[in-house]
């Protein structure tokens, strides 16, 4: 076995609104960069696979023209396959056709070839076989919330899963909805929003109907969740029964973007921005900010950084690694894309004058 | 047997293997669903183009038959003749 200090690598996935660019790296800090796929499309959602002793780039893309499908490549773009039949189809029966694929989530080691995908209309699907052919989850499309679930300003999808990596739970986050979980694999879904503010809605404190922008979980501590939501940000520790909030020490509670830590307890990222209405870093000043103590404190970053950006991050446009120290990435809607060798405490830009960035993925690969 | 002639634009073509116009023979009007039913049985990544799992024609495609947007005539249970032409021109849309 060839050592891991030697032959690791990482790579960068950036989508946007007008192609992919994907980049390797030996260090973090110098990057080579090919691209851009997808010319002319749009890619909202990207999922990185390392398992199985390969690297798998899978990508939702999305034509203005021809439409969405699903595509991957297993050596890091040079070449791209797509199911012929196409790897997301909605069966006949639900009338529906897909719109966008919003996230693209490989499993967890323990399940090997298993990649979920959220979607826009709202639905949630599950692969066996490395993300080429996924199952429309019956029990979420069927649920008897469905024709109250409304659409965001970006369509109405899941676009957050967060699956147990023992256990048969997961969590699904949608706008607007919210949160829902499942105990049971999949097959079943309740609402969990407790505490979680829709203050857009006549009751603001309704059982579902949130606006939850991202949600992520707690890698060191089980039954520990984040969330980002439209407005406030939230911590659970008790499986989502219950959200509290945690944006106190934060310059505003909106955002998209909630990372958590590949390995440690309480460490949690988000990129603020102003509000609702004024979807810009407060005062043109961006920062990322990290808590370590799961919300208790924030410790803002901007070392690298730009003052007078007025771009937003968006949801799926940021992402860590899992190396040591991890790495922290993010990409702006100005095409702008910033990383991190040191878990934010200093940035550097990495690719400028990009396409509207919508998703960035890293992950640490063998070779390359 | 006569055969209808369906047009594809050059960004389509690599999905039909290379070809530019894709032939349906039929011994009467067809409907362009059918149509494109027909020319497409062989290339499942292009049929996906053209239309999305309902059977819909996705949004900026548009399909003419003699020059008439299908839209404008009966969709796509409109009726071609043999002998008539189809094209099939992305619209104008984006950013």
């Amino acid at each position: 076995m060839v050592g891991m200090a030697t032959t690791e690598s990482f790579v960068l996935a950036i989508g946007t609104k007008k192609g992919l660019w994907l980049a390797t790296s030996p260090d973090r800090r110098t990057w080579s960069f090919t691209g851009p796929h997808f010319l002319m499309s749009e890619i909202p959602s990207i999922g990185i696979d390392t398992r199985d002793g390969r690297t798998r780039i899978m990508v939702g893309v999305r034509n203005e023209h021809w439409g969405p499908t699903v595509a991957h490549s297993d050596d890091l773009g040079a070449t791209w396959s797509e199911p012929e039949q196409g790897a997301i189809k909605f069966p006949e029966d639900t009338g529906a056709a897909l719109e966008r694929i919003w996230q693209i989530y490989p499993d967890a080691e323990s399940r090997p070839g298993v990649v979920w995908a959220g979607a826009e209309p709202i639905s949630v699907w599950k692969s066996t076989d490395g993300g080429e052919h996924f199952e429309l989850n019956r029990g979420l499309w069927d649920h008897p919330h469905r024709s109250d679930w409304g659409a965001g300003y970006g369509g109405a999808a899941a676009h957050s899963i967060v699956v147990h990596p023992q256990r048969d739970t997961v969590h699904v986050a949608m706008s607007t909805g919210g949160v829902y979980r499942s105990l049971d694999g999949g097959t079943s879904w309740e609402a969990r929003n407790k505490g979680i503010s829709a203050y857009f809605m006549p009751d603001p404190n309704p059982e579902f109907g949130q606006c939850v922008h991202k949600i992520a979980a707690d890698a060191a501590v089980d039954g520990r969740l984040y969330a980002q939501n439209h407005h406030g940000v939230y911590r659970t520790d008790d499986n989502a029964e219950s959200w509290t909030s945690i944006a106190e020490g934060l310059p505003a509670d909106f955002g998209f973007v909630m990372l958590t830590h590949p390995r440690r307890q309480g460490t949690a990222w988000v990129v603020p921005l102003k509000a609702d209405g004024e979807r810009i870093p407060p005062n043109g000043e961006l920062a990322v900010h990290r808590t370590d103590d799961a919300g208790g404190t924030w410790k803002r970053l901007d070392k690298g950084l730009p003052t007078g950006e007025y771009n937003s991050v968006l949801r799926d446009a940021a992402s860590v690694d899992s190396a040591e120290p991890a790495g922290v990435y993010f990409g702006t809607r100005g095409g702008t894309v910033y990383a991190s060798a040191d878990e934010g405490e200093t940035f550097t830009e990495v690719a400028a004058h990009l396409p509207d960035v919508l998703c960035v993925r890293a992950a640490v690969v063998a070779g390359a | 047997m006569p055969d209808i002639s369906v047009v594809l634009p050059s960004i389509l073509q690599p999905l039909a293997g290379g070809q530019s116009v894709l032939t349906a023979p039929v011994d009467g009007p067809v409907t362009v669903a059918k149509l494109l039913d027909s020319v497409t049985a062989d290339f499942a990544v292009l049929a996906r183009r053209l239309r999305d799992e309902t059977g819909a024609l996705r949004r900026f495609v548009n399909v003419y038959v003699d020059g008439d947007e299908v839209r404008r005539l009966q969709g796509l249970e409109t009726e071609v003749a043999p002998g008539q032409e189809v094209l099939v021109i992305q619209s104008v849309a984006g950013g």
